[in-house]
């Protein structure tokens, strides 16, 4: 089995991200692998553990992306690529899908690529879908159970109704939710082997394709609006008085 | 502006926010619904009344239920041949994927759960939530058509005007093999959806901490947490069910183990805008803050005094929420005739 895994570097999900001069800055909070991210790795290594096979982490991203490469190294993927080209800046949704498809289509003989169900600062959650468009594969997203026999996948995925069971053939791509199951942590002699671990770098050049065309734009980044609120502090003299007066006043915001 | 509006239905069961999508059309100019699906041409009439002008409807077999891919041909086809300007979708799950698959047929960009919008010269600025909400930004698209998604209860619903009619135009399904199957659905137990309640009652890791109970014997520490846990939960769900609420958790309290996943609110789990929502033992790390800082009403019961929950909170209790939390559901079953 060829498993690709799609990885972002994201600012810490606890990270006080503001925007100051018009730049976004969240102080010296660290970067990391996108939270989600880990469960794609984790699904991933499941399947290589169950099937056989190797394991390819992906970045788009300056020199810097590459700690989060050797966190999925560290956890147990086989080898990275990090895609970093000076033409890629401010890129959409669509323009990173088309890079992802390309460096999936080099790779070659892929079976099965995952992605996390979306990034904690973008928060788009279109990448992956885009990119099984492009490769003409079936997007199964938003999946918490996979099961393959053969070149047959069924999968379970979350829609707002409860849970979609769906059938396809491989290739195809995934998108990863929590209910997957916890990530596992890198063992002493991942981290070794991710720290020793030397990454190629590839221009766009080197997966065949020029810079896709973006057209989203983000004309302006605002920190937002400050909420107004003072907490009115409801006392009583017992449970049931404190209960009472708070009923009345969430009443009274003719809301319910 | 010719404005194309995706009512996403489960069996023929329209979600809420493709309404406030067609507000949002009405708003920028003339709306055609697209009504998809098996067994659907009632939701063209609501569609009508709710104020579309116009539906296209592909009622067949095929779309039976919701496949990626059979749903993105059907639509990049019609778009192709009839050219909108303008098309919007509620961010629901299948929403936001059809909005991204159809986009890479028509070589165009998506703008993704936006919250506010306004036209100038025919051209869609956006704002929309980025790092959970802690940012807003901006976006343009400079291809065409323009598609956006729109957030569930960000936009009014418009109201239905009882037997408005608009024009009806049956179209094709896509036809041809496609790549994935559904083979049935196992239904969630959670009630009511986080993303479409009016109201939600949360918990937090606080209601793990009742001193006043005694686990079964036999539990070894984590089992007797999670027992505390689970017993501190059913007084959430319990006002819950009261004010008709959907059940939320903080991601402390989903990664003890208390509640399911599917009940996370936050930067990683569902982010949320209802009109109250109640923190019962919640202190308010800044990643649950993020997915629930845009709800009207914010009430905080919380024993510390200091918790960050209270920054954002409209009303505040400083006390025990194994006391306050059951004398407010009493409360409210009296106040609403139960």
């Amino acid at each position: 089995m060829k498993i690709v895994v799609c990885i972002k570097q994201v600012p810490d999900s606890t990270a006080k991200v503001v925007v100051e001069q018009g730049k976004v800055v969240w102080g010296d909070a660290p970067l990391i692998i996108n939270p989600w991210d880990e469960y794609a790795v984790e699904a991933a290594l499941q399947q290589k553990e169950a099937l056989g096979g190797t394991v390819t982490t992906v970045t788009i991203g300056d020199e810097s992306t590459k700690e989060a490469l050797k966190r999925a190294l560290a956890m147990g993927a086989d080898d990275a690529i990090l895609i970093n080209d000076p033409a890629l800046v401010n890129m959409d949704t669509q323009a990173t899908a088309q890079i992802l498809a390309a460096v999936i289509r080099k790779i070659g003989g892929v079976d099965m690529a995952f992605f996390g169900r979306q990034a904690i600062d973008g928060d788009s959650g279109l990448v992956p879908a885009q990119t099984a468009r492009l490769l003409g594969w079936p997007a199964l997203t938003l999946t918490s159970v996979i099961k393959v026999e053969g070149d047959n996948v069924r999968v379970e995925r979350g829609v707002e109704e409860g849970r979609q069971i769906v059938t396809a053939k491989l290739p195809a791509v995934f998108s990863i939710t929590k209910d997957f199951g916890e990530p596992r942590y890198p063992s002493f002699m991942g981290i070794r082997k991710a720290s020793r671990a030397e990454i190629p770098t590839l221009l766009l050049t080197g997966v065949g394709i020029t810079a896709p065309v973006s057209v989203i734009a983000w004309p302006e980044i605002i920190n937002p609006p400050s909420r107004e609120v003072t907490c009115e502090f409801i006392t009583g003299s017992s449970p049931e008085e404190i209960a009472e007066t708070l009923a009345n006043k969430i009443l009274a915001e003719k809301v319910l | 502006m010719n404005i194309w509006v995706y009512i996403d239905n489960f069996k023929g069961i329209a979600l809420p926010a493709s309404w406030e999508a067609i507000g949002v059309g009405k708003t920028l100019g003339n709306v055609t619904a697209l009504v998809f699906g098996s067994g659907v041409e009632a939701l063209a009439k609501t569609s009508f009344e709710y104020g579309a002008d116009e539906v296209l409807l592909a009622d067949d077999a095929v779309l039976t239920d919701y496949r990626a891919e059979a749903f993105t041909m059907t639509l990049s086809k019609l778009a192709a041949e009839r050219t909108p300007d303008l098309l919007l979708f509620p961010t629901t799950t299948r929403g936001r994927e059809l909005a991204a698959m159809v986009a890479i047929d028509l070589k165009t960009g998506v703008m993704v759960d936006v919250t506010a919008l306004e036209a100038a010269d025919g051209k869609i600025i956006v704002t929309r939530p980025i790092y959970a909400g802690k940012l807003l930004t901006k976006e343009t698209c400079s291809s065409k058509p323009q598609i956006v998604t729109l957030r569930g209860r960000a936009f009014p619903k418009p109201p239905q005007q009882a037997g408005k009619t608009g024009i009806l135009t049956r179209v094709a399904a896509a036809t041809g093999e496609f790549p994935t199957k559904v083979e049935g659905y196992t239904t969630s137990e959670s009630g009511v959806s986080l993303t479409d309640a009016n109201v939600i009652v949360s918990g937090g890791r606080g209601v793990s901490n009742n001193p006043a109970l005694t686990p079964p014997a036999g539990l070894d520490e984590k089992q007797a947490e999670i027992w505390r846990a689970q017993q501190g939960f059913a007084l959430v769900k319990d006002l819950a069910s009261v004010l008709k609420a959907a059940v939320g958790a903080s991601r402390a309290a989903v990664d003890a183990g208390y509640v399911p996943y599917a009940h996370q609110v936050g930067q990683t789990g569902k982010l949320v805008s209802p009109d109250v929502y109640i923190a019962c033992g919640i202190s308010g790390a800044i990643q649950h803050l993020a997915g629930m800082r845009s709800s009207k009403v914010i009430v905080a019961i919380n024993k510390d005094p200091e918790a960050p929950i209270f920054k954002l909170a409209r009303y505040g209790v400083v006390g025990d929420l194994f006391q306050i939390v059951p004398a407010l559901t009493a409360a409210f079953k009296k106040k609403m005739g139960k």
